[in-house]
């Protein structure tokens, strides 16, 4: 099984109009996503600056799992802005999975403004080896 | 899209600019430099910030000289991905490097960088022997 990827460097995150707009006056962005498949499961790399660990929620529900950040960015006082390439928002995407995932087992990390999701696959998902019997 | 353009007051250019940064947005090869950087600024400070997720601070370089600043370091793939199979590849790692002209010549002991939750923010402060001093006049 060949999984063939073309690399697609230098994407900003764009809005997202996926969901049901905040009443927080932040824009809601989609953050970038690195998702690769390892021997044991599935590792998720979701890059959401500026959100602190304690500002991420991810939650598993009928398959869907939603990540969403919110942003702690304040602007510095007594200073005008005077240049501007991107702007602080609040993060929030969301993946359909297969079902054979543990919701239990996830393993969540935030570092550097990049969360970090391992999803091991259910054991009983795991492959098994079916024994032929001789009759 | 939208232009807040009271974001802009300083400089009635950079809207202009920002709109042609995005129509070339659309065309290979002309993507947005990293890291993206915001700026703001006083009489008397400036203060820089830039989005640098999954980046380590210790790989992180910051110099001034004269009234530039510069920014490069290296963002390194994380090891667990190796040899995975991809199914979804969407942020970028390498070297990086960009250089930011300040409207005034900065005060080496008065840069302050702190780095949290993927963003850096650099404050820096202006020489007091530069700044605009009044003047008063004197009655004949």
């Amino acid at each position: 099984m060949t999984k063939k990827v073309t690399k697609r460097p230098e994407q900003a995150p764009t809005e997202t109009t996926e969901t049901a707009e905040a009443t927080r006056n932040r824009p809601l962005l989609r953050p970038l996503t690195d998702i690769a498949e390892t021997p044991d499961g599935v590792t998720l790399a979701i890059e959401m600056p500026g959100v602190a660990a304690d500002d991420v929620d991810v939650t598993l529900e009928n398959r869907v799992l939603t990540i969403r950040g919110r942003s702690g960015a304040v602007d510095p006082e007594n200073l005008q802005p005077v240049h501007a390439e991107y702007a602080p928002g609040d993060f929030e995407r969301a993946f359909t999975l297969s079902e054979d995932f543990d919701s239990e087992k996830i393993e969540a990390e935030m570092k550097s403004g990049v969360l970090t999701l391992h999803m091991p696959r259910a054991e009983a998902a795991q492959p098994q080896k079916i024994k032929v019997k001789a009759s | 899209m939208l232009y807040p353009t009271n974001l802009y007051r300083a400089d009635p250019f950079s809207l202009m600019r920002r709109l042609t940064d995005d129509l070339d947005r659309g065309r290979p090869g002309h993507g947005q430099a990293f890291p993206p950087i915001n700026i703001w600024q006083s009489d008397e400070a400036a203060a820089i910030s830039a989005e640098l997720p999954g980046v380590d601070p210790g790989d992180i370089d910051i110099s001034v000289k004269d009234d530039v600043l510069t920014l490069s370091g290296e963002r390194h793939a994380p090891d667990l991905f190796e040899g995975a199979n991809w199914h979804r590849r969407e942020r970028a790692f390498g070297k990086f490097t960009r250089a930011v002209r300040l409207p005034f010549r900065v005060d080496p002991e008065k840069v302050e960088a702190r780095f949290a939750d993927g963003v850096l923010r650099v404050a820096v402060g202006r020489p007091d022997a530069d700044k605009p001093r009044r003047i008063e006049i004197k009655a004949a």
